[in-house]
């Protein structure tokens, strides 16, 4: 049984210009254990999905699931106080700019002691002893000195290892890790996904890695599932999606890796934007940047079964060629043309 | 810190010299005559005119009477006044802790009060309690003190009869002042009935003079925790379960109330440089007042001296403030 199970999650905001559905039936499960990636790229709705499953977001936000269990609990239905019991404690979550998350009133001590009263009650000699204990964990050099430090004097790889720090104290069971790269050099990046990963494996937790960066999905997941404007496109295990992306959009994001660009003078891109509240396209949603649509995508767009990832896509990619198109053979050379 | 209060004491001198002259050049700028005044109607003849003027040293150059002056001062002398014969420090410490009494009271009740109210209206912004709070705010903000003060009498004093009109305490008591602070003089004296008469000569004067600081406070502390909410770390705070209770009183509050303290300290600074308009209207019987009066009379002695001391009064508010600004943003402190 997994440990989170989410199914048909929506979340949609009142903005003055009318509602505006920023997360569009999301479906995601993961197992202890287990490391799942969301990738997508900015306003795909990552962040705002667990945010909503954290009961994080403002109250102009309305929340709708058929499904949200965590550990056998129904999130959806729960009161905030209830829900207060469990995040922090049972799913915690790390965020995208480490030195603008953490407090800088208070120390790091305080911050992390902090959690480890609130759920776990301990006094202040067991939380002091945890906290050293903790940022040790998390590769934080002479941690005891490191106690009375303010957030403003440590490095942002730092105070991402504070920042997972805080987040493992009460040993969760999931772990949402929210770009946690993105602000970060880019030789921290690969201590601090290490770091992530070898505590996963340790404590047999299940990991949520959200991220934009095809490369961080490369090394560290098992399943990645591919958002697009607020809905799942595609899911597969990352060996297969590398290998053979189903859904134009993953293609495409994996043509503009610049590890994939071979000879050439500018790196492949995807033209337009995602769509906003006042240009969503009728059907599928990617419509308007995609090679291969047709009118059908724009009446309609239908979601393939497991062995093509899940795929909600009319015309889905088999090693590169799109399924069923009307002009196929026309079509594939010129769009096989763009993505290699 | 030791080493940043040493600074900051370090810049209080060149200040202090430059408030000496400008309160010295100031007074002598106005028209009028002190001598002149003091004769009244009646006027004067010219021996006895040049006579006095000898006296209190006025016929020498203008130079050399700054410097005369500021030799006085690094004795301690602040001179003496020329209306009432008494030095000018002594009338100082005795008005002082009538404007300190009335200051604090005011700031007590406007950040109690302002702080909630502003809180409140940024945790509940653009709801109904947000809007009244800021109308409020802006009502009591740009409300003219004299009338302000005024209708409270009327209405208070004059048709309910809750409160008396003006003064520190009713005529029926009497005792020696021992700090100067008569709610606590009043306490001291034994007398029954004292401290309730000078609570109530305190409250109309207490709530006009907090009237405007109230509102700045509330704004202010509105506009800082409104940008402090928004922040990553209230959401981390959130993510870790604490109650909201906890997220806005400590995690929230503590941030936001960084540029609240400095506003704190500047209305300090301001209140304790004597409230003119509120104590001439209660006929409350501090520096404020005095300072007016001196103006009036062209005391130049008084007005040199008030100044100066007020001055100082207003840099070691700053130079406290300063110092609690270091004490809750860490960052400033290392």
């Amino acid at each position: 049984m997994p440990i989170l199970d989410i199914q048909n999650l929506s979340v949609t905001f009142e903005t003055s210009s009318g509602p505006f559905k920023a997360v569009d039936g999301i479906t995601l499960s993961v197992d202890s254990g287990e490391i799942l990636s969301i990738v997508g790229e900015s306003g795909s709705g990552k962040s705002v999905s667990m945010l909503a499953l954290m009961g994080l977001l403002p109250w102009t936000a309305t929340i709708t699931a058929d499904r949200m269990q965590f550990a056998g609990q129904n999130l959806a239905t729960m009161s905030a106080r209830q829900r207060r019991k469990i995040i922090g404690k049972d799913i915690s979550m790390i965020f995208q700019e480490p030195m603008s998350s953490l407090n800088p009133c208070f120390t790091v001590g305080f911050q992390i002691g902090e959690t480890l009263r609130q759920h776990l009650g301990m006094d202040r000699k067991a939380r002091r002893a945890r906290t050293i204990e903790l940022l040790d964990l998390v590769g934080i050099p002479a941690p005891e000195d490191r106690l009375s430090t303010f957030p403003h004097q440590l490095s942002g790889g730092m105070s991402q290892r504070v920042m997972i720090a805080m987040a493992l104290a009460c040993k969760p069971k999931l772990l949402i890790a929210d770009e946690p790269t993105t602000a970060l050099d880019v030789t921290i990046q690969a201590q601090i996904l290490d770091l992530l990963v070898r505590l996963q494996k340790e404590t047999d937790m299940g990991l949520i890695l959200i991220t934009h960066d095809m490369g961080v999905v490369a090394e560290t997941a098992e399943r990645v599932q591919v958002q697009y404007a607020g809905q799942k496109v595609e899911e597969q295990h990352v060996k297969a999606l590398f290998r053979d992306p189903h859904h134009p959009y993953t293609a495409a994001l994996l043509a503009a890796l610049p590890e994939r660009a071979r000879g050439r003078d500018r790196l492949p891109s995807i033209p337009g934007v995602v769509p906003g509240p006042s240009d969503r396209p009728p059907a599928c949603l990617f419509e308007p940047r995609c090679t291969f649509a047709t009118d059908l995508c724009r009446q309609t767009v239908k979601r393939q079964d497991e062995a093509l990832g899940q795929a909600l896509c009319n015309y889905p990619l088999v090693a590169g060629r799109p399924q069923n198109h009307p002009s196929q053979s026309h079509a594939t050379d010129e769009t096989r043309k763009e993505l290699t | 810190m030791f080493r940043f209060a040493l600074s900051r004491l370090a810049l209080i001198v060149p200040t202090f010299i430059g408030v000496s002259i400008v309160a010295f050049a100031f007074i002598r700028l106005l028209p009028g005559d002190p001598i002149m005044l003091l004769a009244g109607e009646r006027g004067m003849s010219a021996e006895r005119y040049a006579e006095l003027q000898a006296e209190m040293g006025f016929d020498r150059p203008i130079v050399a009477q700054y410097f005369d002056y500021l030799l006085g001062l690094f004795q301690g002398d602040l001179g003496t006044s020329i209306v009432t014969k008494r030095p000018v420090l002594e009338e100082f410490f005795t008005l002082f802790p009538a404007t300190i009494e009335l200051a604090f009271c005011a700031i007590v009740l406007a950040t109690t009060i302002g702080i909630p109210l502003g809180v409140l209206a940024a945790v509940k912004r653009g709801s109904w309690i947000d809007q009244t709070v800021m109308g409020t705010a802006l009502v009591g903000y740009s409300m003219p003190i004299f009338w302000w003060g005024l209708l409270l009498i009327i209405l208070f004093s004059g048709t309910l009869g809750w409160t008396p009109v003006s003064g520190r305490i009713s005529l029926m008591y009497f005792f020696p002042p021992v700090t100067g602070f008569m709610l606590i003089d009043s306490l001291l004296s034994g007398q029954e009935g004292a401290f309730t008469s000078a609570l109530s000569h305190l409250i109309l004067p207490t709530v006009v003079l907090a009237t405007i600081p109230l509102a700045v406070i509330a704004r202010q502390t509105r506009s800082a925790m409104l940008e402090v909410l928004g922040e990553d770390y209230v959401r981390t705070a959130r993510s870790k379960g604490l109650s909201p209770r906890r997220v806005i009183g400590l995690h929230a509050l503590r941030n936001a109330m960084i540029p609240v303290i400095t506003t704190v300290g500047l209305q300090v600074g301001v209140l304790l440089a004597g409230a003119i308009l509120t104590e001439t209207i209660f006929s409350w019987p501090g520096i404020g007042k005095w300072m007016v009066d001196s103006v009036f009379r062209r005391d130049y002695a008084v007005v040199q001296g008030g100044l100066l001391l007020i001055a100082i009064i207003i840099m070691f508010v700053n130079l406290i403030v300063d110092m609690l600004y270091g004490l809750i943003n860490p960052r400033i402190r290392h």
